[in-house]
């Protein structure tokens, strides 16, 4: 009974998002308020009942509920509660509940958090996104029912995938598609603008928070994904240039690009229709990797088992709304009133620098990861695109624009001085070139371009703060001023310094990683010992364990150095009884920001084992940095210039006028 | 700088970015990717040593020699042709006789055996890699229906 009012719910969900897809545009047109205010109601309403519905799914999945085909599929009675939980959204189904989910409390939020926005504007937002809305919860009803029953209830589950049993799966895929989905809201500001045909400094100042806290959140997702795929899969990588990985990553490059064109458009109304080009494309990049996920068109870790009709399904969404959406703009961009000229050095040129990059690298990884598919299309032939073409397209296009991230902050709008700052940013590059030299003495040489990342890191670090510090005028003026200064910078300061000093650490850890990194494949017996990273590691024995729905073989190793024992450290190999499956449960010390670890291979006939070890210097420091992105985001969006509510003073201000006059 | 000067710094500089990395993606393209076959494909392809290609096929039953040093041997097999395979490190989870398998790697001078220095089992043992289920299914190996069943 309850499993069926969530089917309800989620039909009814439908039901209330195709009439705020509807009537609120027309109450725009007519100016009729009634209407309009109908969309708030409506999408307050239609999240209440997805949240109905993804309440009862997860009520089936923590009761294990095996009359219904999709717990029955994956879950299990024995795995841990929290497993339970993040089964719902681990297989098909449920994830694209969870995605139109995410999308309505969106919109929820536009709603409740919209008041000061024009009526008009706010109605043609809520309908856009009750169209996505609408489109996605038709595709759940018809092609992938999370709430299909089995005629005879099975007495256990088929457990849920092994390598999908883990906390970092709890966490990832909500984040990710907060980030992913949460640029939709982006996506209906701009096509609401379209329709209206009207744009302004105004409307960027309304888009720029959503996109921040998109952003912030698919920076978080991405970076979980991979260190869950780090220390998860057991192979020691932490990103693959997987279709599914660059799925998500093209929306984080192109919303990147959007959170900095935004700010052109806020403080000098140019680049307007760029803006929403890039608005529009952000979230058709989510779309298309929502499709390219969900569809099965490609092969990934991420494909769920799949139908074909699915994956038409998402396509026809995905034509319509990009192929709508790109007309409509083709349509009205030429009535929109372009923006002002500015200086190629200025902040606004950085910017656009910025932009230029970040969207063309953006568009080398579309290529490198749809070529294989446009290919096999066209000639049959079957070709794999992986790392070696991302590291040389992508890698090479970046390096202007880790060059140039320190310059952008220091030049002035309209016309910036490079040379000042260039002068300015003297300390930062001397520190950039101390900190290679010091590396080359450590390495005794090194690969050139590896000391070169280094460097580079180094210098955008410390560029960053050269930014902060020339603000402070910490040296040039008292203690005192320097604080009162302190207080008075706008909270976005803080926050572009701390993204790019993220961006500074993420780039020392991934060139420390690529080029410093070792690997022995060794086989050991207990009481031998292999070396790694000026550590020693000892194989003290194996050992087999059960735990509630798998049974396991754990290796023992101790870590010493000079002599001295320093840690412990289990890697073991797991078999879950349910799907027959085994999985790799790494052993990872941490030592500073670096990493010892340690997987468990085949077992040899003479009693010994094959031990994979690795030596993972600076590792930490390429999630570290995307936890300064994203106090850097967060930090930015509790600036009162972007706050949400923000332009709603002046308003409320007015109200006094209104009362009658005595 | 004059209004026209401006605009022709900034599209110029724009277009020769996206001209570079244009080229860049050619380069790339004509270097860095590897093209699948399965074995039955090989005699045909006329492949330089060295070349890096992707291997694909199923692990033939009996052939895996494992557990005796850290050298593993192997055949990938479409059922008709089979190639020998030789990889050091660990395998896969889901590696298994019988089950399909993507090796990547590259044929040494005058040797047929393969060496791989990548290899990829399925993570969900009910289906195999969709490259390597198409071009079974291609040279008529019968399947089973079991590479889409979940």
């Amino acid at each position: 009974m309850i499993i069926e009012l969530g089917h309800y719910a989620l039909v009814l969900a439908l039901a209330t998002s195709l009439l705020q897809g509807v009537l609120p545009i027309i109450g725009a047109l007519r100016n009729d308020h009634a209407l309009m205010e109908i969309g708030t109601v409506a999408a307050k309403a239609t999240f209440l009942l997805m949240a109905l519905s993804f309440g009862v799914l997860t009520y089936a999945h923590v009761t294990s509920d095996f009359s219904v085909q999709n717990v029955w599929e994956n879950s299990h009675s024995q795995i841990p509660l929290i497993y339970k939980f993040s089964g719902v959204w681990g297989n098909h189904e449920g994830s694209m509940l969870l995605w139109v989910l995410i999308l309505t409390f969106f919109s929820a939020l536009v709603a409740v958090f919209g008041d000061n926005l024009p009526e008009t504007l706010k109605a043609n937002v809520l309908a856009v996104q009750a169209w996505i809305a609408a489109s996605f919860s038709l595709f759940i009803l018809l092609t992938s029912n999370p709430f299909n029953r089995l005629l005879n209830a099975p007495g256990e589950g088929q457990d849920l995938n092994p390598v999908l049993q883990d906390v970092g799966l709890a966490i990832h895929p909500p984040l990710l598609y907060l980030g992913y989905v949460g640029f939709s809201v982006c996506f209906s500001f701009a096509i609401a603008a379209l329709i209206e045909g009207r744009i302004d400094a105004a409307w960027a100042r309304w888009v720029r928070p959503w996109t921040l806290a998109a952003w912030t959140c698919l920076t978080a997702g991405i970076s979980m994904g991979s260190y869950w795929a780090y220390y998860e899969l057991g192979w020691g990588g932490w990103w693959f240039w997987d279709p599914v990985e660059n799925a998500s990553f093209i929306p984080w490059l192109a919303g990147t690009a959007l959170l900095h064109s935004a700010l052109v458009m806020e403080k000098r109304e140019a680049l307007k229709i760029w803006t929403v080009l890039l608005a529009i494309m952000t979230f058709s990049m989510s779309l298309l990797g929502t499709f390219l996920v969900r569809s099965g068109v490609l092969t990934s870790v991420h494909a769920f088992a799949t139908d074909p009709t699915r994956g038409v399904f998402i396509l026809i969404i995905l034509i319509l709304f990009i192929g709508g959406a790109l007309s409509l703009f083709a349509f009205r961009a030429a009535h929109l009133k372009a923006g002002g000229l500015f200086a190629p050095i200025s902040r606004e040129g950085a910017l656009v620098l910025n932009n230029l990059i970040l969207t063309t690298a953006a568009a080398t990884v579309l290529i490198g990861t749809l070529y294989p598919l446009a290919l096999e299309a066209v000639t049959g032939a079957k070709i794999s695109v992986g790392p070696p073409f991302f590291n040389m397209t992508f890698g090479l296009l970046m390096l202007p624009l880790m060059l140039a991230v320190p310059f952008g902050p220091l030049l002035a709008w309209k016309r910036g001085d490079l040379l000042g700052a260039g002068q300015r940013l003297f300390a930062a590059v001397a520190f950039g070139l101390v900190v290679g030299s010091i590396i080359y003495y450590i390495q005794n040489g090194g690969p050139i371009m590896a000391l070169f990342g280094l460097a580079l890191g180094a210098y955008m670090i410390a560029g960053s703060l050269t930014d902060l510090y020339l603000r402070f005028g910490i040296g040039k003026v008292t203690g005192a001023v320097a604080l009162r200064r302190l207080s008075g910078l706008p909270r976005s300061v803080f926050g572009t310094a701390l993204a790019h000093i993220g961006l500074g650490v993420t780039l020392i850890g991934i060139v420390a990683v690529t080029a410093f990194e070792t690997e022995h494949i060794v086989e050991m017996k207990p009481g031998m010992t292999t070396d790694a990273g000026g550590y020693t590691l000892r194989f003290d024995g194996l050992r087999n364990g059960n735990g509630p729905n798998y049974s396991e073989e754990s290796g023992h190793f101790t870590i010493s150095q000079g002599g001295i024992e320093l840690a412990e450290v289990w890697s073991s190999k797991r078999f879950y009884t349910a799907r027959q499956m085994p999985t790799t449960e790494a052993g990872i010390r941490t030592f500073g920001l670096s990493q010892l670890y340690v997987s468990l291979g085949d077992d040899m006939k003479d009693g010994g084992i094959v031990v994979r070890v690795w030596w993972k210097p600076m590792i930490l420091c390429i999630w570290l940095g995307t936890v300064f992105m994203m106090a850097g985001g967060a930090v930015s969006l509790s600036d009162r210039r972007l706050r949400v509510g923000a332009p709603a003073r002046a308003k409320k201000q007015k109200k006094p006028v209104l009362e009658p006059a005595q | 700088m004059t209004r026209k000067q401006k605009r022709l710094v900034i599209i110029g500089g724009g277009v020769s970015f996206i001209v570079a990395a244009v080229l860049l993606v050619m380069v790339a393209f004509s270097q860095a990717i590897a093209y699948f076959y399965v074995p039955g494909d090989l005699a045909k392809a006329d492949l330089a040593p060295g070349t890096r290609i992707r291997l694909g096929g199923l692990v033939e039953n009996g052939s895996l020699k494992r557990g005796e040093g850290m050298t593993i041997t192997f055949s990938v097999t479409d059922t008709l042709d089979k190639v020998p395979v030789t990889y050091t490190g660990i395998l896969p989870d889901l590696f298994r006789e019988g089950q399909g398998v993507v090796a990547e790697g590259s044929f040494k001078e005058g040797s047929p055996v393969f060496v791989a220095d990548t290899v990829l089992a399925k993570h969900d043992e009910t289906y195999m890699p969709k490259d390597v289920a198409d071009r079974l299914k291609a040279q008529g190996v019968n399947l089973g229906g079991k590479e889409n069943i979940r």
